[in-house]
């Protein structure tokens, strides 16, 4: 059980995290790192996946498919995107060495 | 130690590992040298993680949620692969716009299972997280779908009227009204219902005033704040990779709103509000 002070404390260390191991990014980078931390909230994924498997009512099952449905396509299109960018960037550089 | 505690424990090892993974990931994005393993290395953390709920989620509804995988994962991985180079921000948009309802679905499913008669009470912590993380993710939802289709050229126009500051922020703070209601006052079907829907107008009524050229920030800032209802989601569900993931994303999400707002030598305040006092001052 994750509770009170324990996640206040979580949540403060993996903020400052988010916001250290980002804070030399180069402008070039910025819309592909976007999209990269947008596939990372991806694993919501997971979230909705849990939540489907608990729902027993016609209507809970509805909501738990959508949500699995749709953080599957978060995760998924985030990951394709981000690596087609990054092969994009990749390639330009390699020609300019 | 009996099989589902082993299960239980395997998953648990398996989100520490996918939210290193994560971490190093994003770390490793930020530098052009690495970027591409990052973006490997976070996605091999996903399937991780993906695969290891299927250990604690024992077999109950296991079709519907293949089926929600799949009917998810094939058509945006074909489109993803298909689009043309320049539609990208758009697409990520659009992405961020689903990875925020499905968050929004997650608390919504909570919401009316904690308002069924009989159901017991959670904590008002876990109640308010929810509520939060609902309302974050839909209007992240709604205003990721109207930044997709101003970049994508399907409502190229800035819509605006007199009084619209007036009319969102009297959203706003309906939706918000409502919320309070869901957690200190009367957890009910209806009242759930109601929240929502003026969670998800008040995203569309953000976004419309916006200009094409600001999207990108826009779009940054709604990826963050769909990276914080991921966390609090993840707090209703006790599941510590939501929280990581979406804390850290919340976390660089912001703070790369912030640099992209000055690399454009944009005040962040002025891409939200360029239209306080009725200017044009948006069009830059």
């Amino acid at each position: 059980m994750i509770d009170g002070f324990l996640a206040l404390y979580i949540f403060m260390l993996a903020a400052f995290t988010g916001k250290e191991i980002i804070s030399r990014v180069p402008v070039i980078l910025h819309t592909p790192l976007m999209s990269g931390s947008n596939f990372v909230h991806g694993i919501v994924l997971v979230g909705a996946m849990i939540a489907l498997a608990h729902a027993d009512t016609p209507l809970a099952k509805f909501i738990g498919f959508l949500g699995v449905a749709l953080g599957a396509g978060n995760a998924a299109g985030g990951y394709v995107v981000t690596e087609r960018m990054l092969e994009m960037f990749k390639s330009s550089k390699d020609k300019q060495d | 130690m009996d099989t589902q505690t082993a299960w239980v424990w395997l998953a648990k090892a398996s989100y520490f590992l996918a939210a290193v993974m994560f971490i190093l990931g994003i770390k490793r994005m930020s530098s052009p040298v690495t970027a591409r393993r990052g973006i490997v290395q976070a996605g091999i953390g996903m399937v991780i993680a993906t695969l290891a709920t299927f250990a604690i989620t024992g077999g109950h509804n296991l079709w519907l949620i293949v089926g929600g995988i799949v009917v998810g994962v094939v058509p945006t991985w074909l489109w993803g692969r298909r689009v043309a180079m320049t539609d990208m921000p758009q697409m990520v948009a659009l992405f961020n716009g689903m990875g925020g309802g499905s968050a929004a679905a997650i608390g919504a499913g909570e919401l009316l299972k904690f308002s069924q008669p009989g159901a017991a009470v959670p904590p008002v912590a876990t109640l308010a997280l929810a509520v939060l993380g609902a309302l974050i993710g839909s209007v992240s939802m709604t205003g990721s779908i109207i930044a997709w289709a101003k970049l994508d050229g399907r409502m190229d126009k800035r819509f605006t009227f007199s009084g619209q500051q007036f009319v969102n922020f009297a959203v706003l703070v309906a939706a918000a009204l409502a919320g309070l209601a869901l957690v200190l006052w009367r957890l009910d079907a209806s009242l759930v219902v109601v929240f929502f829907v003026l969670a998800l107008a008040f995203g569309v009524l953000m976004t419309l005033p916006i200009g094409g050229a600001d999207m990108p920030v826009v779009i940054s800032l709604y990826n963050a704040l769909t990276g914080l209802a991921v966390a609090f989601e993840g707090y209703v569900m006790q599941n510590e990779a939501l929280i990581i993931a979406g804390t850290v994303v919340g976390a660089a999400g912001t703070f790369l709103t912030q640099l992209m707002a000055k690399a454009m030598n944009r005040p962040l305040s002025n891409v939200l509000f360029s239209n306080f006092g009725g200017g044009g001052a948006g069009a830059s």
